[in-house]
């Protein structure tokens, strides 16, 4: 069973709902003992930065690193992505995963914020979560703050600069795009994890 | 690079598309989940699902459609219409809308926007704003329309966005009450003065009459998306062929889309 975190950073449904029609059992749940037996974690995420230290709150947080450090699967996805990294300049004081290093920052003031809308994947490394994702593919973003280029980025995305689209180091994920809200490209994206 | 975004919109009453939208190959032409996903396939790159019903025992069958559609569909997907306290939001957020659209109800109170965006996060929430020119006024000046553009607020349309950013909307989608249903083109200047005014993006509604208005929407009314209700009723026969015009005018867009 793959758990779908929910630590109240808004609508969890949608992907959800793309799992479900992969055909990969899946439960939403903000239960610590779910997390803990789930075969792969998935910690979606919209919103602003802060909306991560509920996962502290809640006993969460502790139950992931048990299960990032026992080799589950981890898929984090937009802010649940950036938490995987150390902070962000939008909630300084907020501790992220540090599975990544490096603070996500905000976009710089030439370009419109958020970045909303399709933008295109520049593949940098061989990846198993992109596996069969061609360089230039199109998927959905919409955030405000990114993740800076680390040696474990995977796929990168211009906008005001390069950032981290994408990112995965053995069995831990990261994409800042919405999979589950991006055709085929993000199904397939998401297949791949759910696969493992 | 980012891409300028085409978005379909369906405009339903009790659980039906009523715009007319031609379509080839379905089984029911009135069906929202069915002319959701066909849109998607065809290359839309979001769907916006409006509700005109009037009347709240139609407003279960609609959560109905939403979440029929919302099976289905893996593209951003927008449901707006009728939505007047943060209750009504998370109904359709439940139904698996990703984003929702406020009007009249942001105007009466706007303090709704900002309980919306603080439970799902800002790029949940778009205002929509319906702005009609101002016929006597030095210079261009566009006021806001309530109830479907029926109501005039006396409110100022730049004036309005800002404060509707402020208090933490998303996205807008601008109509234009002078424009919409004629097909005589986006009004790119008031899609300009929006722009221009706000951070957040904006999405140009009403008059798409054909292709090239999408075009010079992009162009001079400086739009980041454009929604049209019944773009096959131009000639085109898809998507594709609409994403071709923008790419020839070096317009970027989702392709293969």
């Amino acid at each position: 069973m793959i758990a779908i975190v929910d630590y109240r950073a808004g609508n969890l449904v949608s992907v959800k709902k793309a799992v479900d029609h992969l055909g990969f059992q899946c439960a939403i749940t903000s239960d610590p003992a779910v997390v803990e037996r789930a075969e792969k974690v998935i910690v979606p995420g919209v919103g602003h930065f802060a909306v991560t230290s509920a996962l502290d709150e809640s006993g969460l947080r502790a139950v992931i690193t048990g299960a990032i450090a026992s080799q589950t699967p981890f898929f984090g996805i937009c802010v649940g992505m950036q938490w995987m990294f150390d902070s962000s300049e939008e909630a300084p004081g907020v501790r992220g995963l540090s599975v990544f290093a490096g603070e996500c920052s905000h976009f710089p003031p030439e370009v419109k914020s958020p970045h909303v809308g399709w933008n295109q994947l520049e593949i940098r490394n061989r990846s198993r979560l992109l596996h069969g994702v061609p360089s230039g593919a199109f998927v959905y973003f919409t955030h405000s703050y990114c993740a800076p280029l680390v040696a474990d980025t995977v796929a990168c995305c211009d906008y005001g600069g390069p950032f981290s689209a994408a990112v995965e180091r053995g069995h831990l994920f990261g994409v800042q795009f919405h999979p589950e809200k991006s055709g085929d490209v993000g199904l397939r994206i998401l297949e791949n994890f759910c696969r493992l | 690079m980012l891409t300028k975004r085409i978005i379909a919109c369906l405009d339903v009453d009790a659980g039906r598309v009523v715009k007319g939208v031609r379509f080839l190959d379905l089984r029911d032409a009135g069906d929202p989940a069915e002319l959701a996903s066909a849109h998607s396939r065809a290359g839309a790159d979001e769907i916006v699902l409006l509700d005109i019903s009037a009347t709240h025992q139609k407003r279960a069958i609609l959560l109905d459609a939403v979440r029929r559609a919302a099976r289905e569909l893996f593209v951003p997907f927008t449901v707006g219409g009728g939505i007047r306290s943060l209750e009504d939001a998370a109904a359709v957020f439940d139904a698996g809308a990703d984003k929702i659209s406020i009007n009249s109800a942001a105007l009466a109170d706007p303090t709704l926007i900002t309980r919306i965006a603080e439970r799902y996060g800002s790029q949940a929430v778009i205002v929509a704003v319906d702005a009609k020119r101002l016929p006597d006024a030095n210079g261009a000046h566009w006021e806001v329309r309530s109830a479907g553009g029926r109501k005039p607020t006396g409110r100022d349309a730049i004036e309005w966005v800002r404060e509707a950013e402020s208090r933490g909307a998303g996205e807008f989608l601008l109509t234009s009450m002078d424009r919409d249903g004629t097909g005589a083109g986006f009004d790119c200047e008031l899609t300009a003065a929006v722009v221009g005014a706000t951070s957040i993006p904006v999405i140009a509604s009403g008059g798409a009459g054909g292709p090239e208005h999408f075009v010079t929407v992009f162009r001079e009314g400086r739009a980041d998306a454009a929604l049209a209700a019944s773009i096959f009723h131009f000639g085109l026969n898809s998507f594709a062929e609409l994403k071709q015009v923008l790419r020839a005018a070096g317009i970027p867009v989702r392709w293969p889309c």
